[in-house]
């Protein structure tokens, strides 16, 4: 377990390793070395969590200072990375299911010709997030914070020749990168206060009354307001659809298990300010809610198999906020957790029909693809019918968590909200289930003449996910059936410093379990009759309400508004500013500078006449002036 | 006596500089100087310093003046180039010329009460100038008599024509 | 007899009126002279002020003034010749290969 500290760094030699000497290196190591660093990962990780489980609480956060980094003044931030149980979830999910899509994408992957750079952005990638989450100060979880923005930005755009790619990959560095803004401004504030970035300091701090509670409204704001660009909340959740135009395990890895879900760690890291302000919290609830609910509608319209699960993805980890603003930051995090198990499984059985008709992704050209896809088909009906909240399944536990503690606090609104979203979830996954795998077959028929199901080395993952959004839920069981049975909540107890939990008698818990349970199979049924049923349902309703359909169809013209209300004022401002200063003051003031040198030059070069009598002259002038200043 | 002499050949010398300013033709200008030059070597005796006397009108209004005066001979000029014509820089010498003999004259005026006169003990007869040559400025001397054959090997290299072949 | 500052003043002249002949003549060989002119000048100084201090040391510099003199002379003199060979004009103003 002292070997935790290895957990980043070796993705991170694999990736340093696989950018010096790739380009030499067969396509076999490359695949063998980049999977295997993450397994290895994966195993020090399971070994520190099982470590973990063994010690007292008193002895954390476990911190291995690697070395001395930033020393100015009396701040101190060091290389150091920690171990204890909230990391070491997170270590868990990063290294576990990023293995298991590494090997998928040795599949997935296979034919295209950037191979090995494809892997060295994912080993980078793994190794930016885990430090990221292993991170023992502020500072360098920032580091991380930014390092996974980068590889988002190199993975989105990897097919840099398309134009969609390569400007989704620009939008998305550059939407985070306003999210950023705030993030620093955050922890420069917490420098500020406390003195360091350093977890433990803060947590110091904070108990210790130094932080006011103004000031960690004002901070956990502009922390959490870098969290929406980083985990894709509103208002800058709009680089997540475009980032589909990434290959799909990078969709899996990324856009739904770790890096989106970087900014509810954050929040759950630093649970102590938000619950000291109050106002924070029920800011990240609200936020929480309102997207979780209007990704959700958005995803109701979309034809590209892809694009509804980004918005699904971006609806769950607003759910994610709901669990972490209400103060249950363990269900939020148990959330993120069997979120990662069935959202990576979606994506990646959704890449398995993409590569089995040859590319498609237009729903509208699928159907009845259960018959010619054995083994796609059932984990991925695994997937929707555990993010939907059917019992059993990991996806049920955790957001009935959520909503449970919603409910208890008091926040009817959010719960409401959340319940509604939880309707449209269901609803539009299986809508998602009958347009691919039921129904009459509307292929292309050049797809359906290559229609194959994937190889082994992608489906094998995919049983493996699915097992996983099945079971994983057990960790985290009501508290109805026991104080104890919430393992999950009660390993996270060291760092989520328990608040205020409100609880609800077990009569209400069973009431609002049945009630999530009645609103899941109501959705499946409603996707149901839509679409298997009577097929003609929706165009009706279309029909009925064109007007609303094309608003949400259009993503509410959110796109179109920012780019007129802030892109284009920008992209013009900035023209100005380089027409009027850019050019003229400073291509001036340098171009001035050399003009007037050559100037001087000029004149001065008129004293050199070649004329000796000039010359003597200058020479007289001398004398006389010489003579001058000695005489008077 | 003496002073008359003084101004006499004072007059005559600036009177010699003057002509040689004043003439458009090269060889009356050496003439002229040639003139100064004697006059000048009038001056040094005077000065009790008969020895230079006569070093100067040997070597200076002798030898060097021919020299000039051959040089003259062998350039062909046209006869008489006009003085400068006029250019700033010509008002600009004049008046700084002017400034500096004023100048000149300020810094000496104060030590001009107390040169002396002239008279009295020679000291300046070839024995005893021979004398302090040959001890105390030996090395100037002999570095002299150095410099001159390199100016000598100089000058013959510098204008010698090439060889034809 | 004579005040030996009659001597110094008329040697101040002289080389005044060098400089000016030096600016006002066009021809290298004439400003050449005017240098001359102002060699002698100083050549009178020193054995003014060699009488007024009573050592033979004014003459022993004009002594070694006048050698130098003569052997300047004659390189001075052999350049301009040279120069007369390729520009064939012995003009100042013609010597203008430094401008710049």
């Amino acid at each position: 377990m002292e070997m935790f500290w290895l957990i980043p760094l070796l993705p991170g030699a694999s990736a340093f390793i696989l950018a010096v000497f790739g380009k030499w290196l067969p396509k076999k190591y490359v695949s063998w070395q980049a999977c295997l660093s993450v397994f290895a990962s994966f195993l020090i990780s399971l070994v520190s969590f099982f470590g973990l489980l063994r010690i007292s609480a008193d002895s954390l956060p476990i911190i291995k200072t690697l070395f001395q980094w930033i020393q100015s003044g009396s701040f101190r931030a060091d290389l150091s990375l920690q171990l204890d149980p909230l990391s070491s979830i997170m270590t868990l999910v990063v290294t576990g299911v990023g293995f298991l899509i590494h090997v998928y994408s040795v599949g997935y992957m296979g034919h295209d010709k950037g191979y090995t750079r494809y892997f060295t952005y994912l080993n980078l990638f793994t190794f930016a997030m885990l430090i990221l989450v292993m991170g023992a100060n502020l500072v360098l979880m920032f580091v991380g914070w930014e390092g996974v923005g980068l590889c988002s930005y190199l993975l989105i755009g990897f097919w840099f020749e398309k134009h969609s790619a390569a400007n989704a990959g620009k939008k998305a560095f550059i939407v985070n990168r306003i999210g950023d803004a705030a993030f620093i401004l955050g922890i420069f504030f917490i420098i500020l206060i406390v003195g360091s970035g350093d977890f433990r300091a803060i947590t110091g701090a904070i108990e210790g009354g130094v932080v006011t509670q103004g000031m960690a409204t004002l901070i956990a704001l502009l922390l959490f307001a870098g969290a929406t660009g980083k985990s894709a909340q509103i208002p800058l959740y709009v680089w997540l659809p475009d980032a589909m135009e990434g290959p799909t395990p990078v969709s899996a890895l990324i856009h739904a298990a770790t890096m989106v879900t970087a900014g509810v760690y954050m929040v759950s890291r630093m649970n102590l300010l938000f619950t000291l302000s109050g106002v924070a919290g029920h800011v990240v609830g609200i936020v929480g809610a309102l997207t979780a609910i209007f990704a959700a509608t958005m995803a109701l319209t979309q034809n590209d198999i892809k694009r509804v699960l980004a918005y699904s993805t971006i609806s769950q980890i607003g759910y994610m906020f709901i669990g972490c603003g209400v103060g249950a930051y363990a269900a939020g995090m148990f959330h993120l957790f069997t979120h990662a198990f069935f959202k990576s499984l979606l994506f990646l059985a959704a890449g398995s029909v993409m590569h089995a008709l040859s590319g498609e992704l237009d729903m509208r050209k699928m159907g009845g693809l259960r018959k010619y896809l054995p083994l796609t088909y059932p984990t991925f009906l695994v997937g929707a019918i555990a993010i939907a909240g059917v019992p059993f399944l990991s996806g049920f536990f955790s957001k009935d968590a959520i909503l449970t503690h919603a409910f208890a606090q008091g926040q009817y609104f959010v719960w409401a909200l959340g319940l509604m979203g939880a309707v449209m979830t269901a609803f539009y996954m299986f809508r998602l289930v009958f347009l691919t795998f039921f129904g009459q077959e509307r292929l292309d028929p050049h797809a359906k003449d290559h229609l194959h199901e994937s190889p082994r080395v992608m489906t094998v993952p995919l049983v493996v996910l699915a097992f996983f959004s099945i079971v994983a839920g057990y960790v985290g069981l009501p508290v109805v059936l026991g104080e104890k049975a919430n393992l999950f909540s009660r390993f996270l107890d060291p760092v989520i410093h328990p608040g205020h939990e409100a609880h609800v008698s077990s009569g209400a818990e069973w009431l609002l379990i049945v009630i999530s349970v009645a609103v899941a199979i109501c959705g499946i049924y409603i996707a149901y009759i839509f679409y298997l049923k009577s097929p003609r349902t929706p165009h009706r309703i279309v029909a009925r309400f064109p007007k609303i359909y094309k608003l949400l169809y259009n993503k509410y013209y959110v796109d179109e508004i920012y780019n007129a209300a802030i892109v284009r004022p920008l992209v013009s401002g900035s023209q100005v500013v380089y027409d009027k200063f850019d050019l003229k003051v400073i291509d001036g003031t340098i171009d001035g500078t050399a003009a007037a040198t050559g100037f001087a030059g000029r004149v001065l070069s008129l004293f050199q006449s070649g004329l000796l009598k000039d010359y003597a002259l200058v020479l007289l002038l001398g004398v006389v002036i010489f003579l001058g200043v000695l005489l008077f | 006596m003496g002073i008359f002499l003084f101004f006499v050949l004072a007059i005559l010398c600036v009177g010699g500089v003057l002509g040689m300013i004043l003439s458009k033709n090269q060889a009356h200008s050496a003439l002229f100087l040639v003139l100064a030059f004697a006059c000048l070597g009038g001056l040094f005796g005077l000065l009790d310093a008969p020895f230079i006397a006569a070093v100067q009108i040997i070597i200076y209004a002798g030898a060097i003046m021919v020299l000039f005066i051959f040089v003259i001979m062998m350039v062909n000029l046209e006869l008489g180039i006009a003085p400068e014509r006029k250019r700033w820089t010509l008002g600009l010498s004049a008046f700084l010329a002017v400034f500096l003999l004023v100048e000149l004259a300020m810094a000496v005026r104060g030590t001009l009460g107390s040169l002396g006169r002239t008279g009295g003990p020679s000291i300046g007869s070839p024995t005893e100038l021979g004398r302090l040559l040959f001890t105390e400025y030996l090395y100037p001397f002999e570095i002299t008599s150095v410099l001159i054959i390199a100016a000598l090997v100089g000058a013959i290299v510098l204008v010698k024509k090439k060889e034809k072949e | 007899m004579i005040p030996v500052s009659y001597f110094f003043g008329l040697s101040i002249v002289l080389f005044v009126l060098g400089i000016i002949g030096f600016f006002v003549k066009r021809d290298l060989i004439t400003m050449f002279m005017a240098v001359e002119v102002m060699l002698n000048a100083a050549n009178l100084a020193f054995i003014a002020l060699g009488k007024a201090a009573g050592t033979p040391a004014g003459q022993v510099i004009v002594f070694f003034v006048i050698t130098v003199a003569a052997a300047e002379a004659a390189v001075g003199l052999a350049i301009i010749l040279l120069v007369f060979r390729q520009k064939k004009s012995i003009k100042a103003e013609d010597m203008r290969l430094m401008k710049g």
